[in-house]
């Protein structure tokens, strides 16, 4: 028994590592660190292996005719609730208790849609319903796999934090409703949601100073009791300790720059100021706290506080020096970020390359995975696009995508297995239609 | 007097806003011919002349568009354009009436010149758009609007070009509207199959019903039958029983769009089918009915889980090859999506198989023919109002920039809010 199991995993093994080497020739190979190689890329063994004009094939490969194609390294998308079966635990202001690793479905066909659009990792977020809310993951889209083997080894994890109209909703009563006081949840103003903030960060330090203390003292070699676990404190503990990034919804910008000012006075950092759409007026104080921007490319009037929102925002923090991306949270969104980077073109007037950086290796960045993703580089992960034409042209769509040098989407095989999928489910329907007794019997107790 | 009118018209004639002669530009004249250092010769707002080497007349003022090119001004087939400031605050939106048979409503009167949206979506080169109303069963009459003007009366281009209708559906399951139902805006829901087929009965009897009484209406005045006394929702239902105005139905999937030909096939009236995602299955019908489409946002998600990926995207192009006449528009029942990323939402089809000359026309030409204005916009030939778009290079690729934009002649201004909180504080 014990030896059929490893068996099977030698032979998983095998069959993970047993990608042929693939070779992308005469292609435009757009790098977005290194600027664009008009030649070839080797992918092998999961990991980019060469770049060049001319590189020769290995033993076994897979030859692909680029001409006329573009390569580019896989979409990172820095803010999705793909996969995830909850969202919002939105009954407590604090609810870094959970986890959106709790909640992931491998199965959602959002994946293999955002895949289908050049989308190879996605930060998966906790929604906004609370000032402090779940702890969140990076994911990459291995369609097929299951939820563990989907998660981004190594990536730090992080919490999602929520400001302005959304963790004040609780706190307030629909126009015209009837509510019990009881019933409304604290904070319903921008002041309570700091407050929360605050105090949530006040509770995390005593307990961190309990434990170090605890600490302290078994390392001296005296007897202690060490405190009892705090599950909701914990992940804050992190926050403090730089071992877990902190991912805040925000538009206004009053509400960024108080959000900078507490995380200043408790020692932590914010990592991406997600959404943000104000963010363009506080360029400076950004780049002093070195907070990086997730934002929108031209979302607006959605809502109030996206009434200032411009076009122009990651332009303008871009040129400021601010890390910044361009994320979907939104499934549709998701499938044509490649074309969201387009726009900073329009408005802003950033370059080809600054563009691509806001969809590749801006979000790669504030991920801390830069060294794995992000760019086109000898020894990073293959996670690798193939378009039919420039990847920033509206009139272009991806072909081809690979995660660790293993092919996740194609186009021409989508194509061809819709008929088969076509026949298959009209099979399905007819026997389902049928809904004879006979049937059901055939399908036994389980 | 006379005298007076002398002095001034050589001024209004010739060195007016609205008259100029602009050459040397690439002329994409959405008319079958595309002009390589074409010209266009605007007078008094029309064009008065297309081609090559056109002289400017005597004091004719000349804008040189070399290396620059020249397009219809686009049409958003479909939007809430002008009724809706910021969608999540009650107070801004004037899109959706009580009840569910009011054809007397007119967008136009609820559309705020003022608003931003206005000039935030012609800086990116769309020059018309369609105001809907929205709501259930007959929210309406449909505005066609300029993105200019200092009034409502100035921007209107045709107050009344449409009824909108929403198809009743069949609604199973209350509370959110399940992934596969259509957006239902209200409609009544029912937790069995059985109940939301009656409740759906129930709608489409008193939708008929609506349409017997307001023939009656119409008999008896024609009539002038004793005791006749006007009413405002029936009279606004003349012109579309005799033809003479079409109703946009909105019609989300294939049932509905059965159902929406059925119906005008019953009560013999002229609709033009608005959003219909799954035009695609009804192709042959929607043909042979000579019906046309106002197809909701190209960059959509499949409505069904097991539908391609690529299903929205590719169903411009699957309604071009049934030589069906569509238009895109940016609104959907699903989403309030920005009007300014019209051509992008054309683009997307030109990826996935749409030729590029039929995605601009989905967004010029045919939008003018479907709603009726083809003889004053969405070409640039002589005889129309000079709405044109002045670019450099094309405006479906987002990296363009727009660079001149005219409605009836007269230079738009491109700047927005957007625009001004971008200088106030990029340097900041």
């Amino acid at each position: 028994m014990k030896s059929g199991v490893i068996a099977t995993l030698i032979c998983a093994g095998l069959a993970l590592g047993a990608d042929a080497p693939v070779l992308i020739q005469n292609a435009t190979i757009l790098t977005v660190t290194n600027g664009t190689v008009k030649g070839s890329i080797l992918l092998e063994n999961g990991k980019i292996a060469a770049i060049g004009e001319r590189l020769t094939a290995p033993a076994g490969a897979t030859v692909i005719d680029g001409s006329g194609k573009y390569v580019m390294p896989g979409i990172i998308d820095c803010h999705s609730h793909i996969m995830a079966d909850a969202i919002n635990e939105g009954s407590v202001a604090v609810s870094s208790m959970v986890q959106m690793s709790d909640v992931l479905d491998p199965e959602d066909i959002a994946i293999y849609r955002a895949l289908a659009g050049g989308v190879t990792t996605a930060n998966i977020l906790h929604g906004s319903a609370n000032p402090i809310g779940g702890q969140t993951l990076v994911m990459k889209m291995r369609w097929g796999k299951n939820a563990e083997e989907m998660k981004f080894e190594g990536a730090m994890p992080g919490i999602k934090f929520a400001l302005g109209e959304n963790p004040k909703r609780r706190g307030n009563a629909a126009p015209g409703a009837v509510v019990n006081p009881a019933a409304l949840r604290y904070p319903a103003t921008r002041m309570g949601v700091e407050d929360v903030i605050r105090e949530a960060f006040t509770e995390a330090k005593a307990y961190k100073a309990s434990w170090d203390e605890y600490q302290a003292k078994t390392a001296r070699g005296e007897l202690a009791i060490p405190p009892a676990r705090n599950l909701k404190l914990e992940p804050l503990v992190e926050v403090l300790e730089g071992k877990r990034l902190v991912h805040a919804h925000c538009y206004r910008q009053d509400e960024i720059l108080m959000l900078l000012h507490v995380a200043d006075e408790f020692g932590f950092k914010i990592r991406t100021l997600q959404h943000a759409l104000e963010a363009y007026k506080l360029a400076p104080e950004i780049l002093a706290h070195g907070a990086g921007v997730s934002t929108f490319a031209d979302w607006w009037a959605y809502k109030m506080e996206a009434e200032d929102a411009i076009p122009y925002n990651a332009a303008i923090l871009a040129r400021r020096g601010v890390v910044v991306s361009l994320n979907s949270d939104d499934p549709e969104l998701m499938r044509h970020l490649d074309k969201e980077a387009a726009k900073t073109m329009k408005y802003g007037g950033l370059s080809e390359t600054e563009a691509l950086s806001l969809v590749t290796i801006n979000p790669a960045k504030q991920l801390l995975i830069d060294k794995r993703v992000g760019s086109l580089e000898v020894g990073k992960d293959a996670d690798v696009l193939l378009y039919d034409g420039h990847p920033l042209s509206n009139l272009s769509k991806v072909v081809k995508v690979w995660i660790d040098g293993h092919e996740y989407f194609d186009r021409g095989r989508d194509i061809e297995e819709r008929t088969k999928k076509e026949t298959e489910k009209k099979a399905l329907q007819q026997k389902a239609g049928a809904g004879s007794h006979e049937e059901e019997s055939d399908e036994g107790d389980e | 007097m006379r005298a007076l009118v002398l002095f001034i018209l050589p001024v209004g004639l010739f060195a007016a806003d609205d008259s100029f002669l602009l050459r040397g530009a690439t002329v994409h004249t959405m008319a079958g011919t595309e002009i390589e250092n074409g010209s266009v010769l605007v007078r008094a707002g029309k064009i008065v002349g297309v081609g090559k080497n056109l002289a400017a007349p005597k004091d004719t003022k000349v804008i040189d568009g070399k290396g620059l090119h020249v397009y219809p001004g686009m049409i958003d087939a479909a939007t809430e354009v002008g009724l809706v400031e910021v969608n999540s605050i009650r107070e801004t939106a004037d899109t959706t009436e009580i009840g569910r048979f009011n054809p007397q409503l007119v967008a136009l009167t609820a559309v705020n010149p003022s608003s931003e949206h206005i000039a935030v979506t012609r800086a990116n080169g769309i020059t018309t758009v369609a105001s809907l109303p929205q709501g259930q069963l007959i929210a309406g009459q449909v505005s066609l609007i300029h993105l200019d003007g200092w009034t409502t009366e100035e921007m209107g281009v045709s107050p009344k070009v449409a009824l909108h209708l929403r198809m009743p559906v069949v609604r199973v399951g209350g509370g959110p509207t399940p992934r596969e139902e259509p957006p239902a805006s209200g409609a009544p829901s029912s937790d069995t199959f059985t109940g939301a087929k009656q409740n759906f009965e129930k709608q489409m009897a008193e939708l008929n019903e609506f349409f017997e009484t307001a023939r009656r209406y119409q008999q008896a005045k024609e009539a002038r039958a004793p005791g006749f006394q006007v009413d405002l929702k029936l009279e606004a239902m003349i012109p579309v029983l005799e033809q003479k105005e079409p109703i946009l139905v909105t019609a989300i999937r294939e049932r509905e769009i059965r159902d929406a030909l059925a119906f005008a096939d019953k009560q013999k009236v002229k609709i033009i089918l608005c959003d219909a995602p799954e035009a695609y299955k009804v192709t042959k019908e929607i043909k042979e009915h000579d019906v046309p489409v106002i197809l909701g946002p190209t960059l959509a998600l499949p409505l069904h889980e097991d539908d391609p990926y690529d299903r929205a995207y590719t169903t411009p192009a699957d309604l071009q090859k049934a030589g069906i006449r569509f238009a895109i528009g940016t609104f959907s029942g699903t989403a309030n999506l920005s009007s300014r990323n019209l051509p992008f939402q054309a683009a997307q089809a030109v990826a996935f198989g749409l030729p590029h000359e039929e995605a601009l026309k989905a967004i010029t030409k045919n939008a003018a023919e479907i709603w009726g204005v083809g003889d004053r916009i969405g070409t640039i030939e002589e005889g129309k109002w000079a709405d044109l778009l002045v670019t450099d290079g094309d405006p479906l690729e987002a990296k363009t920039q727009i660079r001149l934009l005219f409605i009836k002649g007269k230079p738009v201004d491109l700047d927005n809010r957007q625009k001004e909180l971008y200088e106030k504080y990029r340097n900041r």
